[in-house]
């Protein structure tokens, strides 16, 4: 008997104070939790992709909800590159003990045995060896037949067509010109030995829902996203992380101190900063929404223009 | 939906302070909507227009876009449909564009738009498309009016069970903003929907290019019109939500964490549901009551269609995925065979004879599938046709399963009516079907002017003469009571 039995029931007995979710989250969260079941029924050997970002925190927290009172019934599968920020590396392994997680932490042993890394390497060839290959080694070693990923299609325009069940051919081979239609929320899940799926239980969530699920459900960040006093150096437009033993300042760069934060995570040497003073969530959402304001600014110099076109239009028309 | 839409209300409307207008986005799901049209009705302006106006568009593709865009429109705005460069660019290189999902939203609500080609394969990606959505959008260019093409997407978009249509007049500026004009279109475009048994319709003239009618209102360019802007029409929609019906619970999984606890968990297809309540588990029709409403925030009172619960039941009872767990009274229909409403997908079509998977909702099983009918789009008449349905043909089919299948009817309940076809040879989806009704006719005895002998005990007989069905045909009847011993003597004659 797993220790999550003994774990469920004063949960159920101490019913959670927060408010309900607004319905427009609550739906989202309805549709994911609905993938992450019939994924889990349908297929032998899940896995999900965990990368530790935010994207990756709220689909940790979504599978949670699918199978309490059990425990995440798959395992969690990291990439790792060598060059992740050891915040990352220690926010993941808390996760892991914390939610009770089969953690699969997995690196190419071809880059690592080569000395693969951004600098010495350049990050194309970097990201390629060490991620995306390492990625397909990992799914092959773990007989892996679904893999969830965190995926949005609001992301990018190609992104926008892909289907909530990837088809993937034994060699990970996506083919945009052949993807199965999907009807309704019916999902086809038949594939053959060797193929798999990728499920994207966070197809329908734009990043504002990201932001405004992470809020309403008090879900832990890695604390990179928050500002704190970090050192780093300005490099080719990008604010650097530049405390890690690996890091060598370059000819004429200064090492410089101040309150930093991610709006992405990733390694260390292609992940820029930002100089922000937000070190709680409402303050990085509020700092979001001074962003939605600048825009709602636009909107209403937007709004003074069509007034002065339908203006023009009226001085034209008459 | 006739909210005054004229500049004053809507002026009122968009100046809501900041808190009033959050709290109205709290008040409803995504409205999820199809726009239908071809490039040359200005589909893809319309779309970026809608995107750009309500600022879905991201800081950096706006960027990209004003420097990009060497062709702007006659504002000064960049081209709208550049938006949509990702898969414009796609299109280039000869990739099937079918079904494309965007978002965008307002104050007062969030919108998925299921994105289709208007041209080539239509019919099977329009059906993708709007197996989903909650209203369609048709969309005419004021100066052609309605096409035949217009006539089809309306007519596949009611097949799929939408109820609720907006016709976008569009390119209106160049019919002078003609009043006369919207009125015929508009008129026209009515009967169609009505003959199409949708009611909820409502038409508007606008430019999407000029931003007229689309976000913002049209000023006082057409003071003959005063009814909603799009995104207005948008979010008056209302979702469609199967909370009236019976209460319908698909099992996808049975969780047992431990031997303390056994939930059965899934999403709510239908109705609703609260402790203690009585349900039956269906195929086995055995019976059992709500324990518990399980999910992770807390025990709940009470869930309703939509939601992803874990049900406890009060005893021990066989359940399993593909199981359906549904509230005593108002049931599904369980049999062998249905009747169904398809449309074919890919290029081997639907074949007569041939078995293939049907998966609806968490079950999955064998099937047969005869054509009975297929739909002609240009007319709108269903003409016999019992050969193989090809690519983005809609067939009358009737379903014959080897074992007890579980459906409502698509227009009771959109998530217990709906299947998919797969093919076991190729496993690729094959068919999106609707079923209308369970077959009445029991295993293929009925044929017109035959007649079936049934040799029943008597006491059987009496439960069916009892029935409805039975009295009112009454008067078809033959009856003669008989030992055991003559029947079977009668029926040695009849071989």
């Amino acid at each position: 008997m797993h220790k999550h039995t003994s774990e469920f029931d004063p949960h159920l007995k101490d019913p959670v104070t927060k408010p309900p979710l607004d319905p427009h989250l609550k739906a989202l969260e309805n549709e994911a939790i609905h993938i992450f079941r019939e994924v889990a029924a349908e297929f032998e050997n899940p896995v999900m992709l965990y990368s530790i970002g935010k994207d990756s925190s709220v689909l940790l927290h979504l599978a949670r909800k699918a199978f309490f009172p059990g425990r995440v019934p798959f395992p969690l599968l990291h990439i790792d590159t060598g060059w992740k920020f050891p915040e990352m590396i220690a926010f993941r392994d808390e996760m892991a003990e914390r939610f009770d997680l089969d953690l699969v932490v997995y690196t190419n042993p071809r880059g690592q045995e080569e000395g693969i890394g951004p600098f010495s390497h350049g990050s194309a060839y970097h990201t390629d060896v060490m991620k995306t290959e390492a990625l397909r080694q990992a799914l092959d070693a773990g007989k892996y037949d679904a893999a969830f990923g965190g995926a949005r299609r609001d992301e990018e325009a190609s992104r926008a067509k892909e289907r909530i069940y990837s088809f993937r051919t034994p060699d990970h081979k996506w083919d945009p010109r052949n993807q199965r239609p999907e009807l309704w929320n019916i999902y086809n899940g038949n594939i053959r030995r060797g193929e798999s799926v990728r499920a994207f239980p966070l197809s329908n969530w734009t990043e504002v829902d990201i932001w405004r699920y992470i809020q309403a459900e008090n879900i832990p960040l890695p604390p990179l996203y928050y500002a704190k006093n970090r050192k780093f150096v300005e490099r080719d437009g990008m604010l650097m992380w530049a405390e890690d033993p690996r890091f060598q300042p370059l000819q004429g760069e200064q090492i410089q101190e101040g309150m930093l934060r991610f709006r992405t995570l990733g390694c260390w040497p292609l992940t820029g900063g930002i100089r922000s003073t937000a070190t709680t969530l409402d303050e990085v959402i509020a700092e979001l929404e001074i962003a939605t304001v600048s825009e709602r600014q636009g909107r209403a110099i937007d709004r003074d223009q069509a007034g002065s076109m339908e203006k023009k239009k009226r001085e034209g028309y008459f | 939906m006739t909210a005054p839409a004229n500049t004053a209300a809507l002026a009122e409307v968009q100046e809501l302070p900041e808190a009033e207008a959050a709290k109205a986005v709290r008040d409803s799901r995504p409205l999820r909507l199809i726009t239908c049209g071809s490039v040359d009705d200005g589909k893809s302006t319309l779309i970026g227009r809608l995107l750009w106006d309500t600022k879905a568009v991201k800081e950096d593709q706006a960027a990209a876009l004003s420097r990009d865009s060497g062709k702007q429109n006659d504002l000064g705005l960049p081209d709208f449909a550049l938006l949509l460069d990702g898969l414009q660019a796609e299109r280039e290189q000869g990739i099937t564009i079918d079904v494309a999902y965007r978002y965008f939203s307002t104050d007062r609500r969030s919108f998925i738009v299921a994105d289709t080609p208007g041209h080539e394969q239509y019919t099977r990606n329009m059906a993708t498309g709007a197996s989903t959505a909650d209203l369609a959008v048709l969309l005419v260019d004021a100066r052609a009016g309605l096409l035949e093409q217009t006539r089809r997407h309306a007519t596949i978009a009611s097949l799929m069970g939408i109820k609720q249509f907006v016709l976008a007049v569009n390119k209106f500026d160049l019919v002078s903003y003609d009043k006369s004009v919207f009125d015929r279109i508009s008129h026209e475009f009515k009967e169609l929907a009505l003959s199409l048994g949708v009611r909820q319709i409502t038409a508007i003239p606008m430019s999407a290019l000029k931003g007229e009618n689309v976000v913002y209102g049209a000023g006082t360019i057409m003071p003959w019109y005063d009814g909603p802007t799009l995104v207005q029409a948008l979010e008056l929609a209302t979702i469609r939500t199967a909370t009236a019906g019976g209460f319908r619970l698909p099992v996808q999984r049975v969780s047992r964490p431990g031997e303390s606890f056994r939930g059965y968990q899934g999403t709510v297809a239908g109705g609703s549901i609260k402790p203690g309540d009585s349900v039956a588990i269906l195929p086995s029709g055995m019976v059992a009551n709500v324990k518990q409403i399980v999910t992770f925030d807390l025990v709940r009172n009470a869930a309703v269609a939509g939601d992803a619960i874990t049900l406890v039941l009060d005893r021990q009872v066989d359940v399993s995925r593909g199981d359906m767990i549904v509230s005593l009274d108002g049931q599904p229909m369980t049999g062998l065979g249905f009747d169904a409403q398809l449309v074919a997908l890919q290029p081997g079509g639907i074949e007569p004879g041939k078995r293939y998977w049907l998966k609806a909702g968490s079950r999955r099983q064998r099937v047969v599938v005869q054509p009975v009918s297929q739909l002609e789009l240009s007319s709108g008449k269903w003409k016999p046709h019992a050969e193989t349905l090809a690519m983005n043909a809609i067939g009358k089919v009737r379903l014959s399963f080897d074992e007890q299948a579980i459906f409502d009817a698509y227009e009771q309940n959109r998530a217990t009516g709906a299947f998919i076809l797969i093919d076991p040879d190729t496993n690729n989806t094959v068919a999106g079907g609707m079923v209308t009704a369970k077959r009445s006719d029991l295993g293929g005895i009925h044929r017109e002017g035959e007649r079936v002998l049934l040799s029943l005990p008597a006491d059987l007989a009496e439960e069916l003469m009892a029935s409805e069905a039975f009295a009112a045909r009454r008067d078809d009847v033959d009856i003669r009571r008989i030992s055991g011993q003559r029947s079977n003597e009668i029926f040695e004659t009849l071989e």
